[in-house]
């Protein structure tokens, strides 16, 4: 037995090499899994906008983009697989979609020398640059979202959450920890006092989180959730008659999918999202010609244009932006992951940009720079209205309070530098 | 006709007591170590170390850990995955706080440390039997798991709770961190497995090794000849516990790099080692490693046949591959209840016969 399946492994994986050449963007995806279904959305828009530049484009920059699938089913032993397979394949970027997985890929990164591209999720203090040198995480991070979430607040109650109190309802893993730090600080910041209500993964549990929400009576909720859990948050939230409008999750925790469970009694349910909602938009016109008609859609095209799908072709825009910079900035169009990087780090989306593609105020502006890896970190607000069975989107996007994040991801960067033995490069 | 016991000539008790009797069996112990040692570190890659080998390797030591608790002395655990995650902790705050220190010697403290916990939660053991002892040890793992979520100190008091790994050496040679390569990394699980389990053996046929059994197979029984149940229930629980503690701090600090306790060393990993020992064979050394390889490189074989070699999406792949091997564990168990060793047994004896059977 020992000796015989390594044999038969080689044999596998000896043919299973794709070919070299052209531009490879793995797609470490995951449709199966308690996260599978909202894992399924995100890697079909992935997939999808790139299958559109190549069939409309012929690629970037007339490089054909292959994107290879790797199934990580959320878990990070089969990440770390999925990496070690694609990574001598020629590959340029990774976007796990995971933050277990891209606290496992980060110190590889900088080893392997290859971009890693987290937007909305992984390390927040990957913002800093001079440490992190090979992750993005623009346009917005976990704290970008927290404090958008309480400027938004503060908004409604006319500048002052001075003895509110807000429950954050998290995903007790790496991802729902991330913005603990960042509430606590403004909450000490704007007077609110902040309630933490951990959920275990996958969340389907949480009959005593709302329990003493209920007995609470917490004037906000803020969720980050992902996967199963938001919709049994939101239907626990519905049974406790939890006002919706006083819900708010993270843009994981806003999609169709987790409010339609709950039907009718979703409806003013909110949540946070960096990038625009609906078909509203030229580049579908595009999409349905050259990739949903002829079936070349990522299975079949049937999530096009839901909130999840809408976010994995915003990662796969950004991408594609900062392919066609590293090559307009190396004079080549066979770029290395070096050149990318520096393509992301002169990369700059402009809304006359996002017009031309096909995707006007789609996402916020995105301006990078060699210590400024994530962006401005705007984010808006969009609200599930049930009957219409759609998001809409009710807030510009926001400035978060930079005042206090630069220094708490100064202070996390400063500690994985130290941890890691990494100098600060000079920019 | 090759494969016999005639013409092998043993002239001491020493010789006659070998772990493998048989010259062909030798011959091929000494084949394997030999490729293990002497080819594999030359022409592994990083793919083959971080995808095959290096996670083989690990859970083979975690379930020749459980097999010591399971199957040599009876006591049936849920707990392993709790314990690795010890383990996994007890190395990184070793190796954040005492930096100098080589890595080898604090991977073997996580072990010590995880032999104390495993030990303290063992005590039940003397009570209660069965089912009711696997529901103690569920505690266990529920508890250590949640206790490595909720006090900071564990985790350095990082903002998102995740442990990470940084580079240490062994000889000049990263074993840990991102830059270790891919020999050095197989290298030292390699050596910590071979050793382990050659303590195994050895353990297992001595006189420890009989108490545990006699424990295993008639409690009341074993302690009318003079077996203490104290001492005999309690060392099992230590000793398995070292192996699964080191298990988890290779998992952790050599293989991963960075762990979140929840994910990584969740009930499900107690489930999965737990059935490496089922399938491999309760009670015994090769079982325990039949049966890591069976859990953990036939999934990968099956997704390099049906993704890479035969091109299907990679979401009916997964789901395809869930249920082959789960049908092939419930095949397996169907035709062997007794696991990959016993087959493995089986073969060996109908080879004695070959070609003349009776």
């Amino acid at each position: 037995m020992k000796l015989t399946f390594p044999a038969l492994v080689a044999a596998a994986v000896m043919a299973a090499g794709p070919v070299l050449a052209d531009l490879v963007v793995p797609n470490l995806s995951y449709r199966t899994g308690p996260y599978g279904a909202n894992g399924t959305q995100y890697a079909d828009g992935f997939n999808d906008y790139f299958t559109l530049l190549n069939e409309r484009d012929g690629g970037i920059g007339g490089q054909i983009v292959q994107v290879p699938e790797c199934e990580t089913a959320y878990n990070t032993e089969k990440g770390v697989e999925c990496y070690e397979a694609t990574k001598d394949t020629g590959a340029l970027i990774y976007n796990p979609l995971s933050t277990g997985i891209t606290y496992q890929l980060i110190p590889k990164v900088a080893v392997d020398k290859k971009v890693l591209y987290t937007p909305g999720y992984g390390r927040t203090s990957a913002k800093n640059g001079r440490v992190f040198e090979w992750v993005f995480n623009a346009p917005a991070n976990y704290w970008d979202g927290a404090s958008v979430a309480v400027k938004y607040l503060l908004d409604q109650n006319e500048g002052s959450l001075e003895g509110k109190t807000i429950a954050l309802v998290y995903h007790n893993s790496a991802y729902g920890k991330e913005p603990i730090r960042t509430l606590q600080e403004l909450g000490e910041k704007h007077g609110f006092s902040l309630t933490e209500l951990p959920v275990e993964a996958p969340g389907q549990e949480q009959k005593s989180q709302w329990l003493q929400i209920r007995r609470e009576q917490p004037d906000y909720v803020i969720m980050y959730g992902w996967g199963v859990m938001n919709q049994v948050a939101i239907q626990e939230a519905a049974n406790i008659r939890f006002p919706m409008e006083n819900f708010i999750g993270i843009w994981w925790a806003g999609s169709e999918i987790d409010v339609q469970p709950a039907g009718a009694a979703a409806d003013g349910y909110k949540s946070l999202t960096f990038n625009g909602v609906g078909m509203d938009y030229p580049l579908y016109d595009d999409l349905q010609t050259h990739v949903i008609d002829p079936g070349k859609a990522s299975q079949g095209g049937q999530h096009v244009g839901s909130a999840v799908y809408s976010r994995g072709m915003y990662a796969a825009v950004v991408i594609a932006e900062a392919i066609r910079t590293a090559q307009e900035m190396a004079g080549t169009a066979e770029i290395t992951p070096e050149q990318l990087r520096d393509g992301f780090e002169n990369l700059s989306i402009t809304p006359e940009r996002l017009e031309e593609i096909g995707l006007p105020d789609f996402g916020p502006e995105i301006a990078m720079s060699c210590e400024n890896h994530g962006g401005s970190g705007m984010a808006r607000l969009q609200q599930w209205d049930a009957t219409a069975g759609q998001w809409t989107l009710i807030t510009e996007f926001t400035e978060p309070d930079q005042e206090v994040l630069s220094a708490l991801i100064e202070e996390d960067s400063a500690a994985y530098a130290a941890e890691a033995g990494i100098t600060p490069r000079d920019c | 006709m090759i494969y016999r016991e005639a013409g092998d000539f043993k002239t001491s008790y020493r010789a006659d007591g070998q772990t493998f009797p048989i010259r062909l069996d030798r011959w091929g112990y000494y084949a394997v170590l030999a490729v293990a040692f002497g080819i594999i570190p030359f022409v592994i890659n990083d793919y083959w170390a971080n995808a095959v080998l290096v996670p083989f390797l690990i859970y083979a030591i975690a379930a020749l850990g459980l097999n010591i608790l399971t199957g040599y002395a009876g006591q049936v655990s849920l707990g392993t995955g709790g314990f690795m995650a010890v383990g996994a902790y007890a190395v990184y705050k070793l190796m954040t706080s005492f930096p100098d220190v080589s890595i080898l010697i604090h991977i073997l403290l996580a072990g010590g440390i995880t032999a104390g916990v495993g030990v303290l939660f063992g005590l039940p053991s003397l009570r209660i039997k069965g089912f009711y002892l696997a529901v103690a040890t569920l505690a266990a793992q529920f508890f250590l798991v949640w206790l490595f979520n909720k006090v900071p100190w564990f985790y350095n008091y990082s903002a998102s709770g995740q442990i990470t790994a940084p580079t240490r050496e062994v000889l000049g040679f990263a074993v840990t961190g991102p830059a270790t390569s891919a020999p050095a990394k197989y290298l030292v699980c390699l050596v910590l497995a071979f050793l382990l389990a050659w303590v195994a053996r050895n353990l297992t046929r001595g006189s420890i090794g009989r108490k545990w059994m006699a424990i295993r197979d008639m409690d009341i029984a074993a302690e009318i000849i003079g077996v203490d149940p104290l001492r005999a229930k309690l060392s099992a629980f230590a000793v398995s516990s070292f192996f699964i503690g080191i298990a988890g701090a290779l998992l952790f600090a050599v293989y991963l790099g960075a762990a979140e306790v929840g994910e990584a060393f969740g009930i499900n990993k107690s489930f999965l080692v737990l059935f490496m020992i089922i399938i491999g064979g309760l009670g015994s050394i090769f079982g325990s490693f039949a049966g890591a390889a069976f859990m953990v490189l036939l999934p990968v074989l099956l997704k390099n046949v049906l993704v890479g070699n035969l091109g299907w999406p990679t979401d009916l792949a997964a789901h395809i591959e869930l249920m082959i091997v789960g049908a092939l564990i419930v095949t397996f168990l169907i035709v062997e209840p007794h696991g990959l060793a016993r087959l493995w047994r089986l073969t060996k004896e109908k080879l004695r016969l070959w070609p003349f059977p009776h």
